[in-house]
């Protein structure tokens, strides 16, 4: 456990720094070019729009409860974040009554 | 070096918004970490100072659990992390001759930290870089200080952790939010909606991520060559 979890740690922090200091090392002369800017603005809505996605491959929507508590907390989240931009406030709501439907089950039918 | 006092003073000043982000953000992690890893607190720590990429931490702890591989953690991570590669861009040519200080300006690149440097201007008679070397100083001690305290919190207490995870989600929900703000195009966003949906569907959950993205980024960038990048 101990040899596993320090080469999970140092294996992150290299890809981390890596993917950081990249246009630093590599992109100088190109960070002019319109297909890196291109891709610098096309880039991240792929990636968010996909890591929502994986976040919430394993709701079955299906079956009860079908979804609705990941629905409702994505919902107020969202919403919240529409209304008051504030990071926090969004993420830590969202979250919290997310944790409230599912330990209070009042949404298992 | 020596920072003057009025420096990090309005480097604290820009930088609060994200410290009350980061902290509490931070004691999530340390708390989930120490729930569902089964480490002691100090490992969480170590992770938060050493890699110090708050998504990927959320992501690890899930995957740390399963006893997933070093190698699929890291590539996880890279996906991650890879959207960083282009905030280096637009401060590339601020940052020349920093010297040292760019190792740290690098090291503490956050999607955060970022936001802070490229809307929040230095005091007047201040050096850019040493302004933004505090903004991120001072954002990554909160994270770090955060993950020490949830960590600490989740080992004295039996907290009902169940559904905190919801948190990584909402916290992408967000960053797409923003991102819908910024990039006002609709094809980026449902291309990858259409590529994720079919991938899950055709493959399965396990592997989506990096087929997905595969999959989206070919076709963004076959649609920016044809368009001239445009």
């Amino acid at each position: 456990m101990n040899g596993y979890i320090w080469s999970v740690i140092f294996a992150m922090a290299a890809v981390t720094f890596i993917s950081r200091a990249a246009p630093f090392v590599f992109l100088g002369r190109f960070a002019e070019s319109r297909a890196i800017r291109f891709l610098g603005r096309g880039t991240p809505p792929v990636i968010l729009t996909l890591l929502v996605i994986y976040c919430l491959k394993d709701v079955a929507v299906t079956v009860s409860p079908y979804g609705l508590p990941e629905g409702i907390a994505l919902a107020v989240t969202i919403g919240l974040h529409a209304l008051f931009r504030n990071a926090l406030v969004s993420i830590g709501v969202g979250t919290g009554a997310y944790m409230a439907i599912v330990q209070t089950g009042i949404l298992a039918l | 070096m020596g920072f003057s006092t009025r420096l990090v003073a309005s480097a604290f000043q820009a930088s609060g918004p994200v410290i009350l982000g980061y902290f509490p953000l931070g004691f999530a992690f340390g708390l989930l970490f120490v729930e569902h890893v089964g480490l002691p607190w100090s490992y969480a720590t170590a992770m938060s100072l050493i890699v110090f990429a708050g998504a990927s931490q959320f992501l690890a702890v899930g995957l740390l659990a399963a006893g997933v591989g070093v190698f699929e953690i890291a590539a996880a991570t890279f996906i991650l992390n890879v959207r960083h590669a282009f905030f280096g861009l637009s401060v590339l040519e601020r940052w020349r001759g920093a010297g040292f200080k760019k190792f740290f300006l690098i090291y503490w690149l956050t999607d955060e930290t970022y936001a802070l440097m490229t809307s929040i201007k230095p005091p007047p008679d201040a050096r850019e870089t040493d302004f933004h070397l505090l903004m991120a100083g001072i954002n990554y001690s909160a994270w770090c200080l955060g993950s020490t305290a949830g960590a600490l919190a989740g080992e004295a207490s039996s907290f009902d952790t169940t559904g905190m995870d919801f948190a990584l989600t909402a916290l992408f929900a967000v960053l797409l939010v923003e991102q819908m703000r910024q990039v006002r195009e609709v094809f980026p966003f449902a291309l990858a909606f259409v590529a994720g949906i079919i991938t899950i569907v055709a493959f399965g959950g396990e592997n989506m991520l990096l087929i997905s993205i595969s999959l989206s980024l070919g076709l963004l960038i076959a649609n920016g060559a044809r368009r001239g990048w445009a």
